[in-house]
Protein backbone atom coordinates (compact mmCIF):
# COMPACT_ATOMS: atom_id res chain seq x y z
CA UNK A 1 0.00 0.00 0.00
CA UNK A 2 1.06 3.35 -0.75
CA UNK A 3 0.07 6.80 -1.27
CA UNK A 4 2.38 9.16 -3.59
CA UNK A 5 1.44 13.04 -2.81
CA UNK A 6 2.40 15.52 -4.83
CA UNK A 7 1.87 18.37 -3.01
CA UNK A 8 4.72 20.95 -4.56
CA UNK A 9 4.84 24.66 -4.90
CA UNK A 10 3.12 26.62 -7.03
CA UNK A 11 5.21 25.44 -10.26
CA UNK A 12 3.73 21.81 -9.94
CA UNK A 13 0.58 22.32 -12.22
CA UNK A 14 -1.19 19.31 -11.00
CA UNK A 15 -1.48 17.57 -7.21
CA UNK A 16 -1.79 14.17 -7.98
CA UNK A 17 -3.45 11.82 -4.92
CA UNK A 18 -3.20 8.12 -6.12
CA UNK A 19 -3.70 5.55 -3.15
CA UNK A 20 -3.05 2.12 -4.05
CA UNK A 21 -4.54 -0.65 -2.55
CA UNK A 22 -2.49 -3.49 -4.17
CA UNK A 23 -4.01 -6.64 -2.41
CA UNK A 24 -7.55 -6.13 -3.11
CA UNK A 25 -6.28 -4.14 -6.81
CA UNK A 26 -8.72 -1.12 -6.35
CA UNK A 27 -7.45 2.87 -6.21
CA UNK A 28 -8.71 5.83 -5.53
CA UNK A 29 -7.63 8.94 -6.57
CA UNK A 30 -7.45 12.84 -6.60
CA UNK A 31 -6.51 14.56 -9.30
CA UNK A 32 -6.24 18.44 -9.85
CA UNK A 33 -5.49 19.54 -13.42
CA UNK A 34 -6.03 23.00 -14.71
CA UNK A 35 -9.63 22.90 -15.17
CA UNK A 36 -10.76 20.18 -13.31
CA UNK A 37 -11.06 18.76 -10.00
CA UNK A 38 -12.32 15.70 -10.17
CA UNK A 39 -12.22 12.40 -6.79
CA UNK A 40 -13.12 8.86 -7.63
CA UNK A 41 -14.01 5.85 -5.31
CA UNK A 42 -13.29 7.59 -2.42
CA UNK A 43 -15.11 4.97 -0.36
CA UNK A 44 -12.50 2.14 -1.50
CA UNK A 45 -10.20 3.65 1.30
CA UNK A 46 -10.68 1.62 4.84
CA UNK A 47 -11.66 3.97 7.67
CA UNK A 48 -8.29 3.70 9.22
CA UNK A 49 -6.51 5.48 5.94
CA UNK A 50 -5.72 9.24 6.99
CA UNK A 51 -3.04 11.17 5.46
CA UNK A 52 -0.79 9.59 8.01
CA UNK A 53 -0.93 7.01 5.56
CA UNK A 54 0.77 8.97 2.80
CA UNK A 55 4.09 8.79 5.14
CA UNK A 56 4.20 5.01 4.23
CA UNK A 57 7.46 4.06 2.28
CA UNK A 58 6.61 5.18 -1.32
CA UNK A 59 6.79 2.63 -4.38
CA UNK A 60 7.76 3.94 -7.38
CA UNK A 61 7.48 7.54 -6.57
CA UNK A 62 11.10 8.76 -5.13
CA UNK A 63 10.55 12.18 -6.72
CA UNK A 64 7.18 12.40 -4.77
CA UNK A 65 6.99 15.27 -2.07
CA UNK A 66 5.22 14.79 1.29
CA UNK A 67 3.85 17.49 3.16
CA UNK A 68 2.75 18.24 6.44
CA UNK A 69 -1.53 17.00 5.76
CA UNK A 70 -0.55 14.06 8.22
CA UNK A 71 -3.11 14.37 10.86
CA UNK A 72 -6.48 15.20 9.34
CA UNK A 73 -8.65 12.89 7.75
CA UNK A 74 -9.13 12.14 4.09
CA UNK A 75 -12.94 11.98 4.28
CA UNK A 76 -13.42 14.95 6.33
CA UNK A 77 -11.19 17.77 5.09
CA UNK A 78 -10.96 16.42 1.09
CA UNK A 79 -13.33 19.13 -0.25
CA UNK A 80 -11.09 21.97 2.23
CA UNK A 81 -8.13 20.77 0.76
CA UNK A 82 -9.07 20.63 -2.68
CA UNK A 83 -9.96 24.20 -2.46
CA UNK A 84 -6.87 24.95 -1.17
CA UNK A 85 -4.81 22.86 -3.09
CA UNK A 86 -6.16 24.71 -6.14
CA UNK A 87 -5.58 28.18 -4.76
CA UNK A 88 -2.18 26.94 -4.14
CA UNK A 89 -1.68 25.08 -7.67
CA UNK A 90 -4.09 27.41 -9.71
CA UNK A 91 -3.90 30.74 -8.17
CA UNK A 92 -5.14 33.16 -11.55
CA UNK A 93 -7.54 30.14 -12.11
CA UNK A 94 -9.44 30.47 -8.90
CA UNK A 95 -9.22 34.22 -9.24
CA UNK A 96 -11.01 33.74 -12.32
CA UNK A 97 -13.39 31.81 -11.47
CA UNK A 98 -14.90 33.81 -8.81
CA UNK A 99 -14.13 36.67 -11.34
CA UNK A 100 -16.89 34.92 -13.87
CA UNK A 101 -19.48 35.10 -11.81
CA UNK A 102 -19.08 38.90 -10.64
CA UNK A 103 -17.73 38.55 -7.12
CA UNK A 104 -14.24 38.13 -6.18
CA UNK A 105 -12.70 35.26 -3.35
CA UNK A 106 -13.31 37.74 -0.32
CA UNK A 107 -16.77 38.01 -0.87
CA UNK A 108 -16.65 41.38 -3.04
CA UNK A 109 -18.00 42.88 -5.94
CA UNK A 110 -15.93 43.57 -8.46
CA UNK A 111 -16.52 47.44 -8.06
CA UNK A 112 -16.45 47.12 -3.80
CA UNK A 113 -13.57 48.65 -1.82
CA UNK A 114 -12.60 46.99 1.68
CA UNK A 115 -13.87 48.77 4.90
CA UNK A 116 -11.84 52.00 5.39
CA UNK A 117 -11.70 52.99 8.99
CA UNK A 118 -9.36 55.87 10.48
CA UNK A 119 -8.34 56.68 13.63
CA UNK A 120 -6.25 59.96 14.33
CA UNK A 121 -3.42 61.20 16.71
CA UNK A 122 -3.09 57.83 17.07
CA UNK A 123 0.57 58.84 18.26
CA UNK A 124 0.81 61.47 20.83
CA UNK A 125 4.50 62.13 20.54
CA UNK A 126 4.17 63.29 17.01
CA UNK A 127 2.75 66.76 15.77
CA UNK A 128 -0.04 64.49 13.53
CA UNK A 129 -0.47 61.30 12.84
CA UNK A 130 -3.20 58.85 11.77
CA UNK A 131 -3.36 55.13 11.46
CA UNK A 132 -5.83 53.72 7.84
CA UNK A 133 -6.88 50.49 8.00
CA UNK A 134 -8.28 49.10 4.41
CA UNK A 135 -9.59 45.60 4.99
CA UNK A 136 -6.25 43.92 6.57
CA UNK A 137 -3.86 46.29 5.06
CA UNK A 138 -2.57 48.93 8.10
CA UNK A 139 -0.89 52.20 7.18
CA UNK A 140 0.43 55.16 10.03
CA UNK A 141 1.20 58.21 9.07
CA UNK A 142 3.89 59.87 11.49
CA UNK A 143 3.97 64.11 11.30
CA UNK A 144 7.18 65.45 12.85
CA UNK A 145 7.60 69.32 11.65
CA UNK A 146 11.20 71.03 12.36
CA UNK A 147 12.85 74.04 11.90
CA UNK A 148 15.28 74.40 8.98
CA UNK A 149 16.80 77.13 6.60
CA UNK A 150 14.30 77.71 3.55
CA UNK A 151 16.20 76.12 0.44
CA UNK A 152 18.43 78.47 -1.73
CA UNK A 153 16.20 78.18 -4.72
CA UNK A 154 13.37 79.09 -2.84
CA UNK A 155 13.75 80.86 -0.14
CA UNK A 156 10.03 82.23 0.76
CA UNK A 157 8.82 78.40 0.88
CA UNK A 158 8.99 75.51 3.58
CA UNK A 159 8.99 71.87 2.79
CA UNK A 160 7.59 68.14 2.95
CA UNK A 161 9.21 65.32 2.86
CA UNK A 162 7.27 61.95 2.33
CA UNK A 163 8.88 58.64 2.93
CA UNK A 164 7.33 55.69 2.34
CA UNK A 165 8.44 52.73 4.65
CA UNK A 166 7.62 49.04 3.68
CA UNK A 167 9.43 47.25 6.65
CA UNK A 168 9.81 43.47 6.83
CA UNK A 169 7.35 43.37 9.47
CA UNK A 170 4.52 43.99 6.81
CA UNK A 171 5.04 41.11 4.55
CA UNK A 172 7.38 38.20 3.93
CA UNK A 173 7.91 39.88 0.60
CA UNK A 174 10.00 42.62 2.08
CA UNK A 175 13.62 42.66 3.20
CA UNK A 176 15.36 44.28 5.63
CA UNK A 177 18.07 46.80 4.27
CA UNK A 178 17.67 50.06 2.28
CA UNK A 179 13.95 50.51 0.67
CA UNK A 180 13.28 48.56 -2.24
CA UNK A 181 12.01 49.60 -5.92
CA UNK A 182 8.05 49.86 -4.00
CA UNK A 183 8.78 52.01 -1.03
CA UNK A 184 10.97 54.07 -3.45
CA UNK A 185 8.16 54.45 -5.98
CA UNK A 186 5.66 54.73 -3.43
CA UNK A 187 7.54 57.95 -1.91
CA UNK A 188 8.23 59.15 -5.04
CA UNK A 189 4.43 58.92 -5.98
CA UNK A 190 3.15 60.48 -2.53
CA UNK A 191 5.87 63.46 -3.01
CA UNK A 192 4.04 63.89 -6.43
CA UNK A 193 0.32 63.76 -5.22
CA UNK A 194 1.49 66.51 -2.66
CA UNK A 195 2.83 68.63 -5.13
CA UNK A 196 0.61 68.60 -8.08
CA UNK A 197 -2.59 68.39 -5.85
CA UNK A 198 -1.25 71.36 -3.69
CA UNK A 199 -2.00 70.19 -0.42
CA UNK A 200 -0.25 72.65 1.52
CA UNK A 201 0.38 76.41 0.61
CA UNK A 202 4.20 75.70 1.14
CA UNK A 203 4.49 79.87 1.43
CA UNK A 204 2.38 79.16 5.08
CA UNK A 205 5.90 77.51 6.16
CA UNK A 206 7.69 79.69 5.85
CA UNK A 207 8.70 81.80 9.01
CA UNK A 208 10.63 84.38 8.08
CA UNK A 209 12.16 84.67 4.34
CA UNK A 210 15.74 82.87 3.59
CA UNK A 211 15.90 82.39 7.72
CA UNK A 212 13.69 79.76 8.78
CA UNK A 213 11.11 77.56 7.93
CA UNK A 214 9.24 74.64 8.93
CA UNK A 215 9.90 70.91 7.53
CA UNK A 216 7.33 68.48 7.86
CA UNK A 217 8.44 65.08 7.85
CA UNK A 218 5.89 62.85 6.80
CA UNK A 219 6.91 58.99 7.65
CA UNK A 220 4.38 56.02 6.26
CA UNK A 221 4.72 53.11 7.77
CA UNK A 222 2.99 50.24 6.56
CA UNK A 223 2.51 47.53 9.05
CA UNK A 224 0.31 45.01 7.39
CA UNK A 225 0.68 44.52 3.43
CA UNK A 226 -2.67 43.18 1.85
CA UNK A 227 -2.43 45.66 -1.19
CA UNK A 228 -3.90 49.05 -2.20
CA UNK A 229 -0.72 50.37 -0.50
CA UNK A 230 -0.70 54.05 -2.12
CA UNK A 231 -4.69 54.45 -1.56
CA UNK A 232 -3.66 54.18 2.51
CA UNK A 233 -0.81 56.04 2.05
CA UNK A 234 -2.70 59.19 0.59
CA UNK A 235 -5.49 58.81 3.50
CA UNK A 236 -3.31 58.33 5.95
CA UNK A 237 -1.18 61.42 4.75
CA UNK A 238 -4.22 63.69 4.33
CA UNK A 239 -6.03 63.00 7.53
CA UNK A 240 -2.40 63.10 9.35
CA UNK A 241 -1.72 66.70 7.88
CA UNK A 242 -5.13 67.51 8.92
CA UNK A 243 -4.22 66.54 12.18
CA UNK A 244 -1.00 68.18 12.55
CA UNK A 245 -0.44 71.35 14.90
CA UNK A 246 2.42 73.75 14.21
CA UNK A 247 3.41 75.58 17.68
CA UNK A 248 4.11 79.62 16.93
CA UNK A 249 7.75 79.99 16.02
CA UNK A 250 9.32 83.88 15.65
CA UNK A 251 12.92 84.98 15.06
CA UNK A 252 13.94 86.51 17.86
CA UNK A 253 15.37 90.24 16.48
CA UNK A 254 18.07 90.50 18.92
CA UNK A 255 19.75 87.15 19.67
CA UNK A 256 18.79 86.34 15.73
CA UNK A 257 17.68 82.95 16.88
CA UNK A 258 14.16 80.94 16.70
CA UNK A 259 11.72 80.91 19.56
CA UNK A 260 8.93 78.24 19.73
CA UNK A 261 5.69 79.04 21.99
CA UNK A 262 4.41 75.48 22.40
CA UNK A 263 1.40 77.12 24.15
CA UNK A 264 -0.01 78.40 20.88
CA UNK A 265 -0.46 76.12 18.09
CA UNK A 266 -2.62 76.05 14.55
CA UNK A 267 -3.72 73.63 12.59
CA UNK A 268 -1.92 73.73 9.07
CA UNK A 269 -4.40 75.36 6.40
CA UNK A 270 -5.12 72.26 3.77
CA UNK A 271 -6.08 73.51 0.66
CA UNK A 272 -7.51 70.45 -1.36
CA UNK A 273 -8.28 66.91 -0.32
CA UNK A 274 -6.78 64.55 -2.76
CA UNK A 275 -8.07 60.61 -2.61
CA UNK A 276 -6.65 58.19 -4.73
CA UNK A 277 -8.30 54.98 -5.48
CA UNK A 278 -6.51 51.84 -7.14
CA UNK A 279 -7.72 49.25 -9.73
CA UNK A 280 -6.12 46.05 -11.08
CA UNK A 281 -6.43 44.62 -14.45
CA UNK A 282 -7.32 41.18 -14.84
CA UNK A 283 -6.48 39.13 -18.27
CA UNK A 284 -6.41 42.72 -19.66
CA UNK A 285 -10.11 43.04 -19.41
CA UNK A 286 -12.06 43.11 -15.95
CA UNK A 287 -11.53 45.89 -13.84
CA UNK A 288 -11.78 45.22 -10.01
CA UNK A 289 -11.31 47.99 -7.41
CA UNK A 290 -9.07 47.47 -3.97
CA UNK A 291 -7.26 44.30 -5.23
CA UNK A 292 -5.83 42.66 -2.00
CA UNK A 293 -1.68 41.61 -2.00
CA UNK A 294 -2.41 38.51 -4.18
CA UNK A 295 -5.00 40.09 -6.86
CA UNK A 296 -2.19 42.40 -7.32
CA UNK A 297 0.41 39.91 -7.86
CA UNK A 298 -1.90 38.21 -10.23
CA UNK A 299 -3.01 40.94 -11.75
CA UNK A 300 -1.60 42.46 -15.62
CA UNK A 301 -2.33 45.65 -14.76
CA UNK A 302 -2.18 48.68 -12.26
CA UNK A 303 -3.82 51.65 -11.96
CA UNK A 304 -4.36 54.54 -9.27
CA UNK A 305 -6.68 57.27 -9.60
CA UNK A 306 -6.05 60.35 -7.36
CA UNK A 307 -9.15 62.83 -7.76
CA UNK A 308 -9.99 66.05 -5.59
CA UNK A 309 -12.83 67.29 -4.48
CA UNK A 310 -13.40 69.58 -7.05
CA UNK A 311 -13.14 66.03 -9.50
CA UNK A 312 -10.16 67.37 -10.79
CA UNK A 313 -7.48 65.16 -11.40
CA UNK A 314 -4.40 65.27 -9.02
CA UNK A 315 -2.60 61.93 -11.04
CA UNK A 316 -3.28 59.14 -12.92
CA UNK A 317 -0.90 56.44 -12.19
CA UNK A 318 -0.16 53.62 -14.06
CA UNK A 319 2.98 52.16 -13.79
CA UNK A 320 3.22 49.36 -16.77
CA UNK A 321 1.18 46.38 -17.44
CA UNK A 322 -1.58 45.49 -19.72
CA UNK A 323 -2.81 48.60 -22.11
CA UNK A 324 -5.91 50.23 -21.15
CA UNK A 325 -8.03 51.88 -23.49
CA UNK A 326 -9.95 55.29 -23.31
CA UNK A 327 -13.01 53.98 -22.28
CA UNK A 328 -12.50 51.60 -19.23
CA UNK A 329 -10.04 54.25 -17.83
CA UNK A 330 -13.15 56.66 -17.75
CA UNK A 331 -14.91 53.94 -16.02
CA UNK A 332 -11.84 54.38 -13.37
CA UNK A 333 -12.05 57.64 -12.88
CA UNK A 334 -15.87 58.19 -12.32
CA UNK A 335 -15.06 55.18 -10.00
CA UNK A 336 -12.65 57.22 -8.23
CA UNK A 337 -14.53 60.39 -8.15
CA UNK A 338 -17.47 58.65 -6.21
CA UNK A 339 -14.57 57.10 -3.81
CA UNK A 340 -13.50 60.73 -3.33
CA UNK A 341 -17.37 61.70 -1.98
CA UNK A 342 -17.30 58.18 0.52
CA UNK A 343 -13.40 58.92 2.11
CA UNK A 344 -14.04 62.27 2.18
CA UNK A 345 -16.95 62.13 4.31
CA UNK A 346 -15.15 59.97 6.49
CA UNK A 347 -12.25 61.93 7.27
CA UNK A 348 -14.83 64.29 8.04
CA UNK A 349 -16.80 62.56 10.10
CA UNK A 350 -13.56 61.44 12.19
CA UNK A 351 -12.65 64.96 12.97
CA UNK A 352 -15.59 65.64 13.54
CA UNK A 353 -15.82 62.99 16.63
CA UNK A 354 -12.64 64.17 17.65
CA UNK A 355 -14.03 67.72 18.20
CA UNK A 356 -16.91 66.35 20.09
CA UNK A 357 -14.92 64.14 22.43
CA UNK A 358 -12.98 67.16 23.31
CA UNK B 1 22.20 65.45 -35.80
CA UNK B 2 25.30 65.52 -38.41
CA UNK B 3 27.61 63.70 -35.38
CA UNK B 4 25.91 60.72 -36.07
CA UNK B 5 27.41 58.28 -38.80
CA UNK B 6 25.47 57.79 -41.51
CA UNK B 7 26.30 53.80 -42.07
CA UNK B 8 24.70 52.56 -38.88
CA UNK B 9 21.29 52.37 -39.50
CA UNK B 10 20.92 56.39 -39.10
CA UNK B 11 17.14 57.70 -39.32
CA UNK B 12 15.90 60.86 -39.39
CA UNK B 13 12.47 62.92 -39.00
CA UNK B 14 11.78 66.64 -38.90
CA UNK B 15 9.30 68.31 -37.58
CA UNK B 16 5.50 66.85 -38.01
CA UNK B 17 2.46 68.59 -38.23
CA UNK B 18 -0.43 67.48 -36.00
CA UNK B 19 -4.16 69.04 -36.26
CA UNK B 20 -2.83 71.71 -33.36
CA UNK B 21 -0.39 74.09 -34.13
CA UNK B 22 0.99 73.94 -30.85
CA UNK B 23 1.10 70.05 -30.95
CA UNK B 24 4.70 69.09 -32.92
CA UNK B 25 7.26 67.02 -31.92
CA UNK B 26 10.81 68.18 -31.29
CA UNK B 27 13.27 66.71 -34.38
CA UNK B 28 14.08 63.38 -33.35
CA UNK B 29 16.44 60.74 -34.24
CA UNK B 30 17.96 57.59 -33.66
CA UNK B 31 21.13 55.03 -33.83
CA UNK B 32 21.17 51.64 -33.27
CA UNK B 33 24.06 49.15 -32.44
CA UNK B 34 26.15 51.73 -31.80
CA UNK B 35 28.04 49.82 -28.79
CA UNK B 36 29.86 46.85 -29.53
CA UNK B 37 29.78 44.67 -25.50
CA UNK B 38 25.71 45.17 -25.29
CA UNK B 39 23.24 42.19 -27.29
CA UNK B 40 21.17 45.78 -28.32
CA UNK B 41 21.59 49.43 -28.10
CA UNK B 42 20.46 52.43 -29.65
CA UNK B 43 20.59 56.37 -28.55
CA UNK B 44 17.41 58.36 -29.04
CA UNK B 45 17.66 62.00 -29.07
CA UNK B 46 14.31 64.33 -28.95
CA UNK B 47 15.17 67.43 -29.46
CA UNK B 48 18.28 68.64 -27.03
CA UNK B 49 17.08 65.20 -24.67
CA UNK B 50 19.27 62.06 -25.41
CA UNK B 51 19.80 59.01 -23.74
CA UNK B 52 21.90 55.95 -24.90
CA UNK B 53 20.62 52.07 -24.25
CA UNK B 54 22.40 48.93 -23.99
CA UNK B 55 20.44 46.20 -23.65
CA UNK B 56 21.89 42.65 -22.37
CA UNK B 57 20.07 39.23 -23.02
CA UNK B 58 19.00 36.95 -22.77
CA UNK B 59 21.57 36.00 -20.41
CA UNK B 60 22.60 34.76 -16.81
CA UNK B 61 20.26 35.33 -13.86
CA UNK B 62 21.37 35.96 -10.01
CA UNK B 63 19.60 33.22 -8.36
CA UNK B 64 17.70 35.38 -5.96
CA UNK B 65 16.25 37.14 -8.93
CA UNK B 66 15.31 34.05 -10.87
CA UNK B 67 11.96 33.35 -11.90
CA UNK B 68 11.12 29.75 -12.72
CA UNK B 69 9.12 30.80 -15.92
CA UNK B 70 9.78 33.73 -17.61
CA UNK B 71 13.07 35.98 -17.86
CA UNK B 72 13.57 38.70 -14.99
CA UNK B 73 13.76 42.43 -16.58
CA UNK B 74 15.83 45.11 -15.20
CA UNK B 75 16.20 48.60 -16.07
CA UNK B 76 18.99 50.98 -14.73
CA UNK B 77 18.50 54.54 -15.08
CA UNK B 78 21.70 56.35 -14.68
CA UNK B 79 21.28 59.99 -14.42
CA UNK B 80 23.83 62.75 -16.09
CA UNK B 81 25.91 63.40 -13.34
CA UNK B 82 25.45 62.01 -9.44
CA UNK B 83 24.22 58.57 -8.13
CA UNK B 84 20.66 57.72 -9.35
CA UNK B 85 17.72 58.79 -6.99
CA UNK B 86 13.72 58.20 -5.71
CA UNK B 87 13.27 59.69 -8.71
CA UNK B 88 15.06 57.69 -11.20
CA UNK B 89 14.08 54.56 -9.19
CA UNK B 90 10.35 55.13 -10.02
CA UNK B 91 11.08 55.93 -13.70
CA UNK B 92 12.89 52.36 -13.86
CA UNK B 93 9.98 50.77 -12.58
CA UNK B 94 8.23 52.41 -15.58
CA UNK B 95 10.21 51.16 -17.98
CA UNK B 96 10.55 47.72 -16.71
CA UNK B 97 6.89 47.07 -16.35
CA UNK B 98 6.63 48.21 -19.66
CA UNK B 99 9.64 45.96 -21.15
CA UNK B 100 7.73 43.26 -19.43
CA UNK B 101 4.69 43.42 -20.86
CA UNK B 102 6.09 44.06 -24.59
CA UNK B 103 8.76 41.25 -24.15
CA UNK B 104 7.67 37.90 -24.61
CA UNK B 105 9.47 36.46 -21.19
CA UNK B 106 8.19 32.86 -21.31
CA UNK B 107 10.04 31.89 -24.28
CA UNK B 108 13.45 32.49 -22.05
CA UNK B 109 12.32 31.10 -18.53
CA UNK B 110 15.39 31.42 -16.22
CA UNK B 111 17.48 34.51 -17.79
CA UNK B 112 17.52 37.60 -17.33
CA UNK B 113 16.85 40.62 -19.45
CA UNK B 114 18.56 44.20 -18.46
CA UNK B 115 18.22 47.41 -20.20
CA UNK B 116 20.66 50.15 -19.16
CA UNK B 117 19.85 53.47 -19.88
CA UNK B 118 21.95 56.43 -19.80
CA UNK B 119 20.45 60.13 -19.60
CA UNK B 120 23.11 62.10 -22.44
CA UNK B 121 21.25 64.99 -21.54
CA UNK B 122 17.95 66.34 -20.42
CA UNK B 123 16.06 68.40 -21.66
CA UNK B 124 12.53 67.81 -21.13
CA UNK B 125 10.18 64.70 -21.87
CA UNK B 126 13.03 62.04 -20.45
CA UNK B 127 11.11 59.60 -19.59
CA UNK B 128 9.06 59.25 -22.65
CA UNK B 129 12.73 59.50 -24.81
CA UNK B 130 13.71 56.87 -22.65
CA UNK B 131 10.97 54.40 -23.54
CA UNK B 132 11.78 55.38 -27.06
CA UNK B 133 15.14 54.31 -26.57
CA UNK B 134 14.85 51.49 -24.54
CA UNK B 135 12.45 49.74 -27.10
CA UNK B 136 14.75 50.78 -30.21
CA UNK B 137 17.39 49.07 -27.95
CA UNK B 138 15.27 45.51 -27.55
CA UNK B 139 14.58 45.74 -30.98
CA UNK B 140 18.20 45.80 -31.68
CA UNK B 141 18.92 42.99 -29.43
CA UNK B 142 16.19 41.21 -31.49
CA UNK B 143 14.00 39.89 -28.27
CA UNK B 144 10.59 38.13 -28.98
CA UNK B 145 8.36 41.30 -28.02
CA UNK B 146 3.94 40.68 -28.81
CA UNK B 147 3.78 44.86 -29.79
CA UNK B 148 6.59 47.89 -29.52
CA UNK B 149 5.70 50.54 -27.02
CA UNK B 150 6.81 54.45 -27.21
CA UNK B 151 6.43 57.44 -25.02
CA UNK B 152 5.07 60.57 -24.97
CA UNK B 153 4.89 63.46 -22.82
CA UNK B 154 2.52 66.39 -22.65
CA UNK B 155 2.54 69.48 -20.80
CA UNK B 156 -0.61 71.48 -20.35
CA UNK B 157 0.22 75.17 -19.74
CA UNK B 158 -1.11 77.71 -17.49
CA UNK B 159 -3.51 79.04 -20.67
CA UNK B 160 -4.86 75.51 -21.03
CA UNK B 161 -2.56 74.89 -24.02
CA UNK B 162 -1.63 71.37 -24.52
CA UNK B 163 2.25 71.24 -25.91
CA UNK B 164 3.21 68.15 -26.57
CA UNK B 165 7.42 67.18 -26.33
CA UNK B 166 7.88 69.77 -24.24
CA UNK B 167 11.04 71.01 -23.31
CA UNK B 168 12.42 71.51 -19.62
CA UNK B 169 11.32 75.09 -19.78
CA UNK B 170 8.23 74.60 -20.67
CA UNK B 171 7.61 71.55 -18.49
CA UNK B 172 8.62 73.97 -15.69
CA UNK B 173 6.23 76.63 -16.31
CA UNK B 174 2.98 74.44 -17.20
CA UNK B 175 0.54 73.30 -14.76
CA UNK B 176 0.69 69.49 -15.19
CA UNK B 177 2.87 67.25 -17.23
CA UNK B 178 1.57 63.86 -18.43
CA UNK B 179 3.45 61.10 -20.18
CA UNK B 180 2.24 58.13 -21.57
CA UNK B 181 3.31 55.13 -23.34
CA UNK B 182 1.42 53.74 -25.76
CA UNK B 183 1.78 50.22 -27.51
CA UNK B 184 1.74 49.68 -31.28
CA UNK B 185 -0.90 47.04 -31.58
CA UNK B 186 -4.09 48.89 -30.07
CA UNK B 187 -2.73 52.32 -29.63
CA UNK B 188 -3.81 52.00 -25.82
CA UNK B 189 -2.43 53.87 -22.79
CA UNK B 190 0.25 51.48 -21.20
CA UNK B 191 2.35 53.37 -18.66
CA UNK B 192 0.68 56.86 -17.45
CA UNK B 193 2.72 59.32 -15.24
CA UNK B 194 1.36 62.51 -14.35
CA UNK B 195 2.11 65.40 -12.34
CA UNK B 196 -0.03 68.37 -11.48
CA UNK B 197 -3.70 68.76 -11.74
CA UNK B 198 -5.93 68.30 -14.40
CA UNK B 199 -9.55 67.66 -15.66
CA UNK B 200 -11.07 64.74 -16.73
CA UNK B 201 -11.44 66.32 -20.43
CA UNK B 202 -7.71 67.60 -20.40
CA UNK B 203 -6.66 63.90 -19.65
CA UNK B 204 -8.58 62.35 -22.59
CA UNK B 205 -7.29 65.58 -24.75
CA UNK B 206 -3.64 64.37 -24.10
CA UNK B 207 -4.12 60.41 -24.39
CA UNK B 208 -5.72 61.30 -28.25
CA UNK B 209 -2.84 63.25 -29.29
CA UNK B 210 -0.11 60.93 -27.66
CA UNK B 211 -2.23 58.41 -29.36
CA UNK B 212 -2.03 60.63 -32.92
CA UNK B 213 1.81 61.45 -32.40
CA UNK B 214 2.84 57.78 -31.32
CA UNK B 215 1.48 56.37 -34.76
CA UNK B 216 4.35 58.84 -36.00
CA UNK B 217 7.49 57.34 -33.89
CA UNK B 218 5.72 53.71 -34.62
CA UNK B 219 6.58 54.81 -38.90
CA UNK B 220 10.11 56.00 -37.75
CA UNK B 221 10.59 52.55 -35.97
CA UNK B 222 9.67 50.95 -38.91
CA UNK B 223 11.27 52.76 -41.32
CA UNK B 224 14.55 52.46 -39.36
CA UNK B 225 14.51 48.82 -39.20
CA UNK B 226 13.46 49.11 -42.67
CA UNK B 227 16.85 51.11 -43.86
CA UNK B 228 18.87 49.34 -41.29
CA UNK B 229 18.23 46.12 -42.84
CA UNK B 230 18.52 46.66 -46.53
CA UNK B 231 21.77 48.01 -45.95
CA UNK B 232 22.93 45.05 -44.58
CA UNK B 233 21.78 43.03 -48.13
Amino acid sequence: MGVVLNYGINSYISIVVLYFQSHRNTYADVVITKHIITAGKEQAAPQSAGWETALAPLTGAEDARVTSLRHCSLHAALPNIMAAGFKTAEPLEYHRSFLKENCRPDGRELGEFRPTTLNISSISTADGSALVKIGNTTVICGIKAELTMPPSDAPNKGYIVPNVDLPPLCSSRFRPGPPGEQAQSASQFIADVIESSDLINLEELCIEKSKLCWVLYCDIMCLDYDGNLLDACIIALLAALRNAQLPEATINKETDLAEVDIQKKRHLKINRHPVGSSFAVFDDSIIIVDPTAEEESLSTALLTVVTDEEDRLCAVHKPGGTSLSGEKLQHCINRAITRNKEISKLVDKVFESMKTAK
Amino acid sequence: MTRMSATRGLCMRTMMELDQSCSVLREYGSEQSLLSKPDGSSTFVQGDTSILAGVYGPAEVKVSKEIYDRATVEVLIQPKMGLPGVRERAREQCVRETCEAALLLTLHPRSSVTVVLQVIHDDGSLLSCCLNAACMALMDAGLPMSHLFCGVTCAISKEGQIIIDPTARQEKECRALLTFAIDSAECNVLISSTTGSFSVQELQQCIAISQKASEQIFQFYRDSVKRRYSKIQ
